[in-house]
């Protein structure tokens, strides 16, 4: 299983069972994982974010034991954020980066995002917009953050032939007009991590096929084992689950590496 | 050596709605089919749709009615509560006696129609403790505010304090869980409800540190939210095995039991 949605470091608000990388990585390895795509909780709120990709890329190194994949953070209304950019691709050679619009405020029609994306697009990074990190209910009174609006990412993506985004802790029910419109984007991925429901996943795939969703956990935010009892709990054919645990990934970052060939 | 003790998934929380289907008899096949893919043994079942945050009496019997038809295939896999109102006293004791003392239900449910802190909730508490009938009330900590009549958990710890050997179940913990498991520690004839939040991980294994096991129910609140990522709270916990047999069922189980041998129904 590819876990598309990982963090290390610290949340700000609570230290979690996990949030050290060795025991993270166990706990992954326990569950089958055997590539998790990490940001940092420092992304959110750090404004030296160079600093904290540096620090990301060294920690997968040091405890990664091959299975977690540095996933950097950049925010665009930040100075000189295109060489945060560049770090990410060229010295940490990530595969892509991931983007917190709702922490470090701006929309996703904000001309700054478009550039962003632009850039990456350019590098062919993949783009991990996040849409949550918690509920929204039980959030910190000083530090509300309301969810992303996605809906701009339709538009986005058509007028960028060669971006491929994957959509973090989006909360889309399976009958949501707008996941039907993110999955027929067709280079917008969806991670499970927020999917909610029973058997969320037997009728996500029922209303937009697997082709798009991919395993995210939020670990170790989220306990880790909820990505792979999804799976069980929704009972599906064996091509889908596979799809969804690791196939989906593998063509996504297939398509990338031709590209660059 | 002798094996372990089995573990046996008994779910506090489910309701009907959410699922595939068009009937009570529909939802609870769709219901006990996905319980089944994940080991669960027993559901507990309350409140039929659509979701009626203030029920007239009529609405209340219509719900319960749901229920009694969906347990009605399903007595060897399900039990229901029966959902009553403060704002409707005396329906709500009907209920109780027409779906606990004469039926098969084994507990109450009370939501967001009036906060239990209201004295008006007593001669409901009064009968279902009598009954030994499990009693499960509602709690959230909303940042942006509760509604108007939906409990905190320091409304439940109001009504405990007046009926202090009667069990009570603190619904969602509060949703905040960190706040939620503080408010009715000093509490004892509270239990927690684990179910219906998002799967943060730490809430079981504080919720252990500062209630012991003991205290601690596991539910999932299907179909809005999946079995996976409820169970996934217990799973993923760093506690011991004797401790996960007992939020998963062991608990729920002894908190029952009266009742069940009351009503004769096996435990085994
Ligand atoms: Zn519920």
């Amino acid at each position: 299983m590819i876990d598309t949605n990982v963090y290390l470091s610290c949340w700000p608000f609570r230290r979690l069972p996990l949030d050290e990388p060795a025991a993270l990585v166990a706990a992954l390895k326990r569950l089958g994982v055997t590539q998790a795509w990490a940001g940092s909780f420092d992304g959110l709120l750090h404004r030296d974010v160079a600093g904290v990709n540096l620090r990301l890329a060294a920690a997968c190194r040091t405890h990664g034991e091959g299975l977690l994949i540095p996933i950097g953070t950049v925010n665009p209304t930040l100075p000189d954020w295109p060489e945060d950019l560049r770090r990410c691709h060229e010295e940490h050679e990530m595969p892509g980066i991931r983007v917190h619009p709702n922490y470090h405020g701006y929309r996703l029609g904000d001309p700054r995002f478009a550039a962003l994306l632009d850039e990456a697009a350019r590098r062919s990074l993949i783009v991990q917009v996040v849409v949550a990190m918690e509920d929204e209910r039980t959030q910190h009174p000083l530090v509300r953050v309301p969810p992303v609006d996605p809906a701009p990412l339709v538009a986005l993506v058509a007028r960028r032939s060669s971006l491929r985004v994957v959509l973090l802790n989006a909360s889309l029910k399976p009958a949501d007009v707008l996941l039907r419109k993110l999955v027929e984007a067709g280079r917008i991925w969806i991670d499970t991590a927020m999917m909610e429901g029973i058997s969320v996943l037997e009728r996500v795939v029922a209303a937009v096929g697997s082709e798009r969703i991919v395993v995210g956990s939020h670990a170790p935010f989220f306990a880790p084992d909820a990505a792979l009892l999804k799976l069980q709990e929704a009972g599906l054919k064996e091509a889908d689950h596979r799809a969804i645990a690791e196939g989906n990934v593998r063509s996504l970052m297939g398509s990338r590496r031709e590209r660059e060939d | 050596m002798t094996e372990p003790p089995r573990e046996r998934i008994w779910d506090l929380h489910c309701h009907l709605s959410g699922m595939p289907g068009r009937t009570p008899d529909e939802l609870m096949a769709a219901l006990v089919a996905r319980a089944d893919r994940m080991g669960i043994e027993r559901l507990i079942v309350f409140m039929g749709y659509p979701m009626a945050m203030d029920p007239s009496a009529d609405e209340l019997r219509r719900q319960n009615d749901q229920v009694l038809q969906a347990l009605s295939h399903w007595h060897h896999r399900a039990f229901g509560f029966a959902y009553v109102s403060p704002n409707h006293v005396e329906a709500s004791l009907r209920e109780i006696d027409r779906c606990i003392r004469d039926g098969p239900m084994v507990g109450i449910k009370l939501w967001v129609a009036r906060r239990c802190n209201d004295p008006a909730i007593d001669p409901i508490i009064r009968r279902a403790a009598e009954l030994r009938a499990a009693i499960f009330q509602h709690t959230w900590i909303k940042v942006g505010g509760n509604h108007p009549g939906e409990s905190r958990p320091e409304d439940l710890v109001a009504l405990a304090a007046r009926h202090p050997t009667t069990p009570l179940i603190c619904g969602h913990t509060g949703g905040d869980w960190e706040r939620g498991i503080r408010t009715v520690r000093a509490t004892p004839n509270i239990s927690i409800d684990l179910a219906g939040s998002d799967p943060t991980a730490g809430f079981v294994e504080m919720a252990v540190r500062e209630l012991g096991p003991r205290r601690i129910l596991y539910g999932s609140d299907v179909g809005g939210r999946g079995f996976a990522s409820q169970l996934a709270k217990v799973r993923s916990a760093a506690i011991s095995p004797a401790d996960r047999r007992a939020i998963l069922g062991d608990n729920l189980r002894a908190m029952l039991t009266p009742i069940l041998r009351a009503k004769g129904v096996p435990l085994h």
